[in-house]
């Protein structure tokens, strides 16, 4: 079964082929059968692999395909390497995938690029697995830089927008810049190790002591790749932008799969990681730094996507946060826990958003509770579970985190559980301006809201069970579980001991929980009993919220210092050095060559006396200088 | 036949450079100071003369034929050189009633 | 199986002169004998074996007296510039046939003659040749550009022909130089390789040799003349040289400069690395601004080829790979670059940015076509693009970390004007201009289908042509470090 994992990404590079073609032709009902249908035949293939690998005593397995590029000592094929850890990404995105795919049917109905949306899905499922499959550093840069190109493309899905083409531009180019970094690390890693094959490199790194420079470096630029990828501080304006796409590609790419790959790649990785302690301090400040802001900037937005666009910043700080201080293992729950619930949210957005005709701000919602039902009860699941209240799944991997940053260090924990706050705060806001009090859009368009047709509901209730329950796959000792997927990734990633007694847990447990609660009252207070409602765009906030509310200025300060001043480089370079110096100086030197004849040609009197006279003269002195010379 | 060539070689080679030297700044002195492109013309083939006789001069005096054959070369290139100048000047004077180089010195710049 | 070889280069040249004398006919005449080209090349491509040896030589006496031979043959690093230029010749003439160009069977002819040029240079082992080769390649562009070229035409080329002339005066007088210097008075490439200069007479020949590659390729400060050119050069002038062209100075430098005079490379190629990665950046960063687009292009190329020389010039196998398959990537895409901005100006009457946009909507397929070419420029991985620009800037981190975060910076700025021109051009909503335009169609279609199939082939599965001239490159790199120690 293992060896058939060729299959799992080449199926939906058909899917993408087929789907692609016939665009134009097919009638929608086949592409959208043919590009779930083949996402589908990926994920039954992907529970058969990861059934089989739990069969297999040897939990690693490298699938070779062919020899890619060669040149010198350097040797990259393309194979696939096998693991718990690649395992389970596989479920994910095919499982998560195949869902989104089946809501997009529903979704996508009325566009008329209907058959372009789903082959470029289909394309990026095909790069996402490669991205997770990838045995060597090069393979899953390719995934790396594809799934960029079907953000690009699904962000800019309706390019004739012409603010959503930029933002697909931006998440491009941001992505690049962490490209660049992770293509260094790269470079770094195949002249430190002789390889770029992960069988080769971590059991060579296995030897090396902690503190090594070269491997700070090679962590670091790793890191800025991952930064890049998952949006993290400076790195992440350009997952607020790209909800610009259709909502099923943001709780897909931009939700689910493509922006947790920075957390898959160092928790990949963890062993370079674990020797440079310096640099996970550092991811570990950049997480929550960017956890806090996410949150914040959250706290007053107004489009519906847009709060989740930041919630994601913020958790994907979290999970950062949980990787820089060594809980790989709680970061890479937290991963598959947010897959769940916030692709749940982000669809049953989409559910709101189709239901009221392409409105997505919320001052324009309220009272939907009793229109929408299925959205209303599966989106305040979601919510529960993004907010960490037990025995939902955000609980868990929220709480493995939590444990672990207060083992390492109790004033970031405090910021973090602040953040968690935060989370339950702004997340409640959201539903409780959504669903609860009264409609606030005009009377015509309260008549035609109506629920999402089945092919919709049906993944939203699909999500929201493993919203409630997928906590269970990593439910702790202290609680009486056993923790089943750090067993499972043991081969992998080693299982960190919880080194805290049972009692601390629980009064981590008891203060997040707590302060959640907390918060959630004062959400209910202010949006529901005090009927609260954000001003308008040019109403009146306080400084901080108008802060928050412009996100911290931070495009325009990007603006300011990167993209003004290069362009203003450029038109130097261009008009001054490259028209005026460069060009200046091989013009002059044909003008001062047509100048000097100028001066020369008087010589050319037309004076043929003048003309035999110079000659005998010349004949005369050069006769004298052979004569001198002898 | 014999003593011609016995007699020519009699004549020291002096003489024959001295004699080519002389028609040579003759024809120098011509071209340099007459202003009618006929004597000029003329003057400058009196030096391709000077040149001829030199050859011929040190073709007798080395015993070397090849000297001779340069001369007649030179002269049948004068001749070619002679018809072309000379139809030139022709044209020029067609044209412009003179023969007089400081009148003709249009061809400039 | 010499004769393949002169086949191989006289047949554009006898192939140029019936062309010349077909009139209306001359674009299928011409195709047919590219195509012809093409074959003779695949045939020679099937032939080759994969080793470091030099095949199909050719050894004729020519000039005698002054030790002159037409010497030629094909290694792997020349096989694969000769599969560029026959591949391209054919797309090129094709992309050409939708053009209503005046005096076709003259356009035609010149550029076969200029095949033949370039074939000479890609395979000639006497430098003497190669000086000949070198210029013959000259002088149909400079037709092509004089006659249908834009409206500045007289001024711009008068600077390209100056620039480049007065760049082969240099390496004439190197190769002169060399000449003398050879004990065996001949112009013989193996003769060159084995002469022993000091390291100052090496440094004078390095200079002059590089000043007249750099021009070609160009390299910063020496690329003034490219993008005026480019712009007022037509579509399929522009292609010839971006494509082919300037491929030459690339392929100099591999096989006449660091060969001969390794220890010049030693000295002054750190020199040479610096000004390709002053202008990687320079250029991208003009490129930001540029409102023609072909401009941008051409801006663009001077940073791609930049990353090419720093990789040559680091001197090891990574770089020198990239290099070869760079040049191929290159040639293909900035081909596909300037055939789109073709049919654009040819539909629309401009390539200014600005008044472009949304052409997306009204032509599907240009913009698929577009992107993927865009996509195959900017290196996205699974494109020639990226194979290229990975071996490079490793060939160029194994010389120096710190060039290759500056040479990196090509992959996020080629991101940023490479996307913004494709956003302000096909992206957003179309306007009064662009409402109207028609999509690709017939030969356009064609064109474009065969350089978006070359793109990601040689992106998934570039191992063949890595393979080609995987020894020689390896032989060549071995060859300059032996130099350099005995020099030591």
């Amino acid at each position: 079964m293992i060896n058939l994992v060729w299959l799992v990404p080449l199926i939906p590079l058909l899917g993408f082929v087929i789907n692609g073609l016939g665009r134009n032709t097919f009638s929608k009902n086949l592409i959208g059968f043919i590009g779930s249908g083949v996402i589908f035949i990926s994920f039954v293939i992907s529970i058969g692999i990861f059934l089989a690998l739990g069969n297999d005593p040897v939990k690693s397995h490298e699938i070779f395909l062919f020899d890619w590029i060669s040149a010198g000592s350097l040797n990259i094929p393309l194979s696939f390497l096998i693991d718990p850890l690649s395992s389970i990404m596989l479920l994910i995105i095919t499982g998560i995938g195949f869902l989104i795919h089946i809501y997009s049917i529903g979704y996508m109905h009325y566009d008329e690029g209907f058959g372009k949306f789903f082959s470029y899905l289909n394309l990026f499922i095909f790069f996402m697995l490669l991205l997770v499959l990838g045995s060597n550093y090069i393979v899953m840069f390719i995934g790396w830089e594809g799934v960029g190109l079907c953000s690009y493309l699904l962000i800019g899905f309706w390019f004739t927008n012409s603010s959503y083409a930029a933002a697909a531009k931006k998440a491009f180019v941001m992505n690049r810049i962490g490209d660049l970094g992770f293509l260094i690390a790269v470079f770094l890693i195949f002249t430190t190790f002789g390889s770029v094959e992960f069988a080769k490199v971590f059991p060579l790194a296995g030897n090396m002591l902690a503190g090594n420079s070269t491997i700070a470096l090679i962590t670091l630029l790793l890191f800025v790749g991952a930064c890049g990828k998952s949006a993290q501080i400076p790195l992440f304006t350009w997952l607020p932008d790209a909800m610009a796409g259709p909502t099923p590609v943001s709780a897909l790419i931009h939700a689910a799969t493509m922006v947790t790959a920075g957390i898959y790649m160092i928790a990949r990785s963890h062993v370079l990681f674990d020797l440079a302690p310096v640099i996970q301090h550092v991811i570990a400040i950049i997480g929550l730094a960017t956890a806090v802001l996410g949150a914040v900037i959250a706290m007053t937005q107004t489009d519906i996507k847009k709060v989740l666009a930041y919630s994601t910043v913020s958790q994907l700080g979290y999970m950062f946060l949980g990787l820089g201080v060594g809980a790989y293992n709680g970061s890479f729950f937290h991963v598959i826990t947010h897959a769940f619930f916030k692709a749940l949210l982000f669809l049953c957005a989409g559910s709101v958003i189709h239901a009221m005709h392409h409105e997505q701000d919320m001052r324009h919602m309220g009272g939907l509770r009793k229109k929408l039902p299925v959205t209303f009860i599966t989106m305040l699941i979601g919510t529960i579970a993004i907010s960490g209240l037990p025995p939902f799944s955000g609980f868990f991997s929220k709480d493995e985190i939590l444990a672990h940053v207060y083992e390492q260090n109790k004033v970031m924990w405090a910021i973090a559980v602040f953040t968690a706050l935060l989370t339950a705060f702004y997340m409640f806001r959201m539903i409780f301006l959504t669903f609860f009090g009264k409609y606030r859009g005009t009377h015509h368009a309260e008549e035609k809201i109506h629920e999402s047709p089945s092919s919709m509901t049906f993944p939203l209730i699909v999500l929201a069970v493993l919203s409630a329950a997928g906590g269970a796959i990593g439910i702790p000792e202290a609680l009486g579980g056993h923790h089943w997927l750090s067993h499972w990734l043991a081969p992998v990633i080693p299982h960190l001991a919880g080194a805290e007694d049972f009692a601390t847990e629980y009064m981590l447990m008891a203060v997040s929980v707590t302060g959640v609660v907390i918060a959630i009252i004062v959400a209910y207070f202010k949006y529901v009993k005090q009927h609260h409602v954000p001003v308008a765009d040019e109403g009146k906030r306080g400084v901080l919220a108008e802060v928050s509310y412009n996100k911290f200025y931070i495009d325009e300060i990007y603006d300011v210092l990167i993209t003004k001043p290069l362009d203003a480089i450029s038109g130097f370079f261009y008009r001054v050095f490259d028209k005026k110096i460069v060009d200046g100086i091989v013009n002059g030197l044909g003008w001062s060559t047509s100048e000097a004849s100028k001066g020369i040609r008087l010589l050319q009197s037309g004076n043929v006396g003048f003309y035999i006279f110079m000659m005998v003269v010349g004949i005369i002195s050069l006769l004298l200088y052979t004569y001198l010379s002898l | 036949m014999g003593n011609i060539t016995q007699d020519l070689q009699g004549v020291p080679l002096n003489h024959y450079i001295w004699l080519s030297a002389i028609i040579f700044t003759i024809g120098v002195i011509g071209v340099l100071t007459r202003r009618n492109a006929i004597v000029i013309f003329m003057s400058v083939e009196l030096m391709l003369n000077a040149v001829n006789l030199l050859l011929t001069a040190f073709s007798v005096h080395s015993n070397d034929p090849s000297g001779q054959v340069f001369v007649f070369f030179i002269m049948a290139l004068a001749a070619a050189e002679v018809a072309v100048g000379l139809s030139i000047i022709v044209m020029v004077y067609r044209n412009t009633q003179s023969t007089d180089i400081n009148v003709l010195n249009r061809l400039k710049w | 199986m010499e004769q393949v070889l002169l086949l191989l280069i006289f047949l554009p040249l006898v192939a140029a002169l019936i062309t010349a004398f077909t009139g209306n006919a001359a674009k299928h005449v011409a195709m047919v004998f590219a195509l012809a080209s093409l074959a003779i090349a695949a045939a020679i491509t099937c032939q080759f074996t994969p080793d470091a040896s030099k095949q199909f030589v050719v050894n004729l006496p020519w000039i005698q007296s002054l030790g002159i031979n037409f010497h030629a043959g094909i290694d792997g690093i020349s096989l694969i510039t000769v599969l560029l230029t026959n591949v391209l010749v054919p797309i090129i003439i094709l992309a050409s046939y939708r053009n209503d160009y005046k005096k076709p069977a003259s356009f035609f002819a010149l550029i076969l003659f200029m095949q033949a040029g370039l074939l000479v240079v890609f395979t000639a082992m006497d430098a003497f040749l190669f000086y000949i080769g070198w210029e013959a390649a000259l002088i149909p562009i400079y037709f092509i550009c004089a006659i249908w070229g834009g409206k500045d035409r007289v001024r711009v080329n008068m600077k390209f022909f100056v620039y480049t002339i007065g760049g082969s005066l240099f390496m004439l007088l190197g190769i002169i130089y060399l000449y003398l210097q050879n004990p065996a008075h001949n112009f013989d490439i193996q003769a060159f390789y084995q002469l022993s200069l000091d390291p100052a007479q090496q440094g004078w020949i390095f200079w002059s040799f590089f000043i007249a590659f750099a021009i070609k390729m160009p390299v910063f400060p020496f690329h003034t003349w490219q993008p005026d050119t480019y712009t007022e050069a037509p579509a399929g002038g522009t292609m010839l040289l971006s494509g082919i062209m300037l491929k030459m100075g690339i392929y100099g430098v591999i096989r006449w400069l660091l060969p001969i005079v390794p220890a010049g490379v030693q000295d002054w190629g750190t020199t040479a690395i610096v000004l390709s990665i002053i202008g990687i950046v320079y250029a991208s960063l003009i490129a930001f601004t540029q409102k023609d687009a072909k401009r941008l292009v051409a801006y663009s190329s001077i940073a791609h080829v930049g990353l090419i020389s720093a990789g040559i010039f680091a001197l090891n196998a990574q770089g020198m790979q990239g290099a070869m398959i760079q040049m191929l990537s290159h040639g293909i895409n900035v081909v596909g670059l300037f055939f789109v901005l073709d049919i654009i100006f040819s539909r629309l009457k401009t390539n200014t940015i600005s008044q472009l946009g949304g052409i997306a909507k009204v032509a599907p397929k240009l913009a698929i076509a577009f992107l993927i070419i865009v996509l195959g420029t900017v290196a996205l991985p699974g494109t020639n693009g990226f194979i290229g620009e990975f071996l490079l800037l490793m060939g160029v981190y194994q010389f120096n970390i710190w060039a290759v975060v500056f040479a990196g910076l090509t992959i996020i700025f080629g991101a940023v004007y490479m996307l913004r021109m494709y956003q302000h051009i096909m992206l957003g909503e179309t306007n009064d201009l662009t409402i109207g335009f028609e999509d690709i169609r017939g030969s356009e279609t064609l064109v474009l289908v065969i350089i978006c199939a070359l793109i990601i082939v040689l992106g998934v599965y570039p191992k063949p042509i890595l393979h080609l001239s995987e020894a020689s490159v390896q032989q060549l790199l071995e060859q300059v470090n032996q130099k350099l120690t005995s020099v030591k």
